[in-house]
């Protein structure tokens, strides 16, 4: 960051990168969603509820929530193995568990719900960007939900709480707290944190990602009402500017 | 996928909740307390460390090995330290053998991002020659008995083996890596503890149980460092907080860490 505060990208502290979120754009799943997020481009795809295998896996009062998170080969510098790592494993967990909260599985049981979250180029924050995109995936596909699902992440860089960190902020900066959650519930479904916080740091951090995620989910929304309903925002969503001269 | 399957009965399930609405807990610990906690060190001699870790029931195993290795790429000069978890299939009713599900792989992950954010060792004077030859520490967990709160009782094993280890001192003469045959402690900066707190019904509880594992909604897992900052996190399981309910764990976290790096201390010491 300069000395005025302006962050490597030109972002001041509270800002987002340039977001676009289009619902639909897988023709043969039943939701999609494609998420353009500062360089993130992300796929979700969601297929179900549909029948679950293996069969004896299958819940009885409940559908079987599936998730998996992959990146491309060739979404990052060098080039990715593309059998899942560890990485991948546990943030296919944790984004499935990030979206359960928000979906009423017991009205499908003994069904399988399959969401697929596909990297195709990742910045900083891919898996929050992964689940703003499957929340509407989910939407689109049908599930019944009790609320749609925000992520977004936010980071110290410099010794300051900034939001949305890019690619270079979150391998140079000393903090990094990706969150999710359900804006109309007020409910954290992702945490994770790596880096130093103080307690204060930690709730302002908290607190900045709430205000950041309120204007990701505008944006969600506007997508999916872009898709269901005539008229319901511009085509290509809202730029930084327009979303500074909102807040 | 899920593998585990323990299986709280209903009415086990009704009397935890119905105790924790006012505020007790089945095994007559309050809200916000451990169970009894014992470290011991030195516990394997061909380990360069180690340490068996009690809390409660909930039995763990932390070996250290270290020798020379080759850097990565994008840190050349800093030491390796990598965390794995194995829980093993012996450890309850339940567990099949196998490759480590996600749980496990969850498990290591998090309980290596404590000890890495924290910057417990300084890895960076872990190196002999810069690009070729660093030390590579590897620090592998069994998980011996399951009883809940496997993250913290790793992450204890993990720390108190750490602290103990000595290590090779290694000298390069023309070109080639030799051991001095002298063992020297590793460059330990700071001591991470980690906390886990479930949220069960909306009520949260320190240190789990597996039975009350098994029927919380979410939990969170933060560690702190020796100045009482948080260091690392893990929200897991398909269940949420409330923000107020995170801060809450967060000072809980820190509360609780301060008690525990003492006794982590201590034991290191008593060796």
């Amino acid at each position: 960051m300069d000395e005025n505060g302006i962050r490597t990208d030109g972002r001041r502290w509270d800002e987002l990168r340039p977001l676009k979120i289009e619902v639909g754009v897988v023709r043969n799943a039943d939701g999609s969603a494609r998420i353009e997020w500062g360089k993130n481009k992300i796929i979700a795809a969601v297929y179900g509820p549909k029948e679950m295998h293996p069969k004896h896996l299958e819940l009885a009062d409940r559908a079987f929530l599936k998730c998996r998170y992959h990146m491309a080969p060739f979404s990052v510098d060098e080039r990715k193995n593309p059998a899942p790592s560890r990485r991948e494993i546990e943030i296919s967990k944790v984004i499935r568990e990030s979206l359960q909260p928000a979906l009423f599985l017991e009205d499908y049981p003994r069904t399988a719900i399959q969401v697929y979250v596909e990297v195709l180029q990742s910045d900083g924050g891919s898996r929050v960007a992964g689940i703003t995109a499957s929340a509407l995936a989910l939407a689109d596909a049908g599930i019944n939900m009790r609320d749609l699902v925000v992520g977004c992440a936010v980071g110290k860089v410099d010794g300051k709480i900034v939001l949305d960190l890019n690619d270079t902020e979150d391998k140079e900066g000393s903090g990094d707290l990706p969150v999710a959650f359900m804006p109309n519930l007020n409910q954290v479904t992702l945490l994770q944190m790596d880096g130093f916080f103080t307690f204060d740091e930690f709730k302002q951090a908290l607190e900045l990602a709430k205000v950041g995620g309120m204007k990701v989910y505008k944006l969600q929304r506007e997508a999916l009402l872009r898709k269901y309903f005539s008229g319901g925002g511009p085509e290509t969503s809202t730029t930084n500017a327009e979303l500074m001269e909102e807040a | 996928m899920p593998s585990k399957s323990f299986v709280v009965e209903t009415i086990k399930r009704n009397q935890i909740i119905e105790l924790l609405s006012k505020g007790k807990r089945v095994d007559g610990r309050g809200l916000n307390e451990y169970r009894k906690l014992e470290i011991k060190t030195h516990v394997i001699e061909k380990a360069n460390g180690s340490a068996m870790v009690k809390l409660g029931n909930t039995e763990v195993l932390a070996g250290v090995k270290i020798d020379k290795g080759i850097p990565f790429p994008d840190t050349p000069n800093k030491g390796l330290l990598i965390v794995g978890a194995e829980v093993l299939p012996m450890a309850a009713a339940y567990l099949e053998a196998g490759p480590p599900d996600e749980s496990a792989i969850e498990l290591a992950r998090v309980v290596d991002r404590g000890v890495r954010e924290s910057e417990m060792i300084d890895v960076s004077a872990l190196c002999i020659k810069e690009g070729k030859w660093v030390y590579s520490i590897f620090c592998d967990v069994n998980i011996l008995n399951v009883d809940g709160n496997l993250f913290d009782a790793t992450s204890y094993a993990v720390v108190a083996a750490l602290l103990t280890a000595k290590m090779p001192k290694f000298v390069l003469e023309n070109d080639v890596v030799k051991d001095t045959g002298e063992r020297v402690p590793l460059p330990v900066h700071k001591i991470p503890v980690s906390v886990t707190i479930a949220n069960i019904n909306n009520t949260l509880v320190l240190d789990p149980t597996e039975e009350e594992e098994a029927i919380m909604d979410a939990r969170i897992t933060l560690d702190t460092e020796d100045g009482g900052n948080l260091c690392a996190g893990q929200k897991g399981e398909p269940g949420s907080f409330t923000p107020e309910q995170i801060l809450t764990a967060a000072e809980w976290s820190i509360a609780k860490g301060k008690e525990i790096r003492q006794q982590i201390k201590e034991a290191a010491a008593h060796a």
